[in-house]
């Protein structure tokens, strides 16, 4: 079968969802369970003080013994936070080691900081975590990230939420190209074409949130993305045709009866 | 002797020394899966009964929510 492998570990869907955004857990939950996915992200948050112990909570929902949990460093500027971060979300996790890095640049764009991720993974690798690291989509980047030890690179098909789709097709073919460990298109997918797209690409896998969990019926389109990510992958694997500026019939040209008699 | 502490950015007052697992417990938080860091550093789940919060403490309870 066509796996995919992070650390070590094998899973059968290449789908990998966020849980941020739905109206409620059940909706969460229902939309996870659709798109089929293996590995969730979630971030870390302050617990709010006061609120309610009888309320559940995300992991009650997504229990990790189903789930390969992924803590994120959303909302984390510099690397020092995004470590800080991640060693919070181990001791949350007991120890658990793979986890998505994301340093980000500035509010508006969420663009990744290079330079503060680099040095983030650094640390982390060094910590023994498994980095799976939220990267620009520029190849010699994604490069120093497997060199650092990173278990995966995760470029940007466009900005966080943005729906943009893929915008630049070639860089990642470039990076899919030169980096041996699985890349994955985190972030920018608006519909389940643009999943379809990246894995047609050779991506070893694609991560969204916004694109399910934003969309009119997050559930209908956690299937669609399933369907997608698995298309995209067989196509892939299938080999497509190459492109030509005219046309070659389908139909053959000998045999045709002579319609003039 | 009481302690005061800043819990996730909140000014707290506390009249005696507590643990950690008596601070949960106050909080009801006890069975929670949380984690939480003391001026930046964690600290580790099974120090909760024996480790006490000490005066002008920065502590970060955190949870995991739903994220991309």
């Amino acid at each position: 079968m066509d796996k995919l492998v992070v650390a070590g570990k094998t899973y059968s869907s290449r789908l990998l969802v966020g849980t941020g955004k739905y109206r409620d857990f059940d909706e969460t939950r229902r939309a996870i369970e659709a798109s089929g996915a293996e590995i969730v992200t979630v971030a870390i948050r302050r617990t709010n003080i006061g609120q309610n112990a009888s309320e559940p909570s995300l992991l009650e929902v997504l229990p990790p013994s189903k789930y390969t949990i992924l803590p994120n460093t959303a909302g984390c500027y510099t690397a020092q936070d995004a470590v800080r971060t991640l060693r919070l979300a181990r001791e949350l996790l007991d120890g658990h080691a793979l986890v998505k890095l994301e340093v980000l640049g500035d509010a508006q764009s969420l663009y990744p900081n290079m330079p503060e991720t680099l040095a983030a993974a650094k640390t982390l690798v060094d910590e023994g975590f498994q980095v799976m690291a939220y990267c620009n989509d520029d190849p010699i980047m994604a490069k120093q990230l497997e060199e650092l030890g990173c278990v995966a690179v995760m470029p940007l098909a466009s900005l966080i939420g943005s729906g943009m789709g893929i915008i630049n097709p070639w860089n990642l073919q470039i990076i899919i190209d030169r980096v041996q460990v699985p890349v994955l298109v985190d972030a920018g997918i608006g519909t389940a074409s643009d999943a379809a797209i990246a894995m047609e690409l050779g991506c070893d896998g694609v991560l969204m949130n916004t694109a399910i969990a934003g969309s009119r019926d997050a559930v209908s389109m956690a299937k669609a993305m399933k369907l997608a990510v698995e298309a995209g992958r067989l196509a892939y694997k299938a080999g497509r045709i190459g492109k030509k500026l005219y046309a070659t019939a389908s139909s053959p040209i000998e045999g045709l009866p002579d319609w003039t008699s | 002797m009481s302690m005061r502490i800043t819990l996730n950015g909140t000014p707290r007052e506390f009249p005696a020394p507590v643990t950690f697992a008596q601070l949960l417990d106050d909080l009801a938080l006890s069975n929670r899966r949380l984690a939480i860091e003391r001026n930046g550093e964690i600290v580790p789940r099974s120090r909760f009964a024996d480790s006490h919060l000490a005066d002008g403490d920065r502590i970060e309870v955190v949870i995991a929510v739903g994220g991309g």
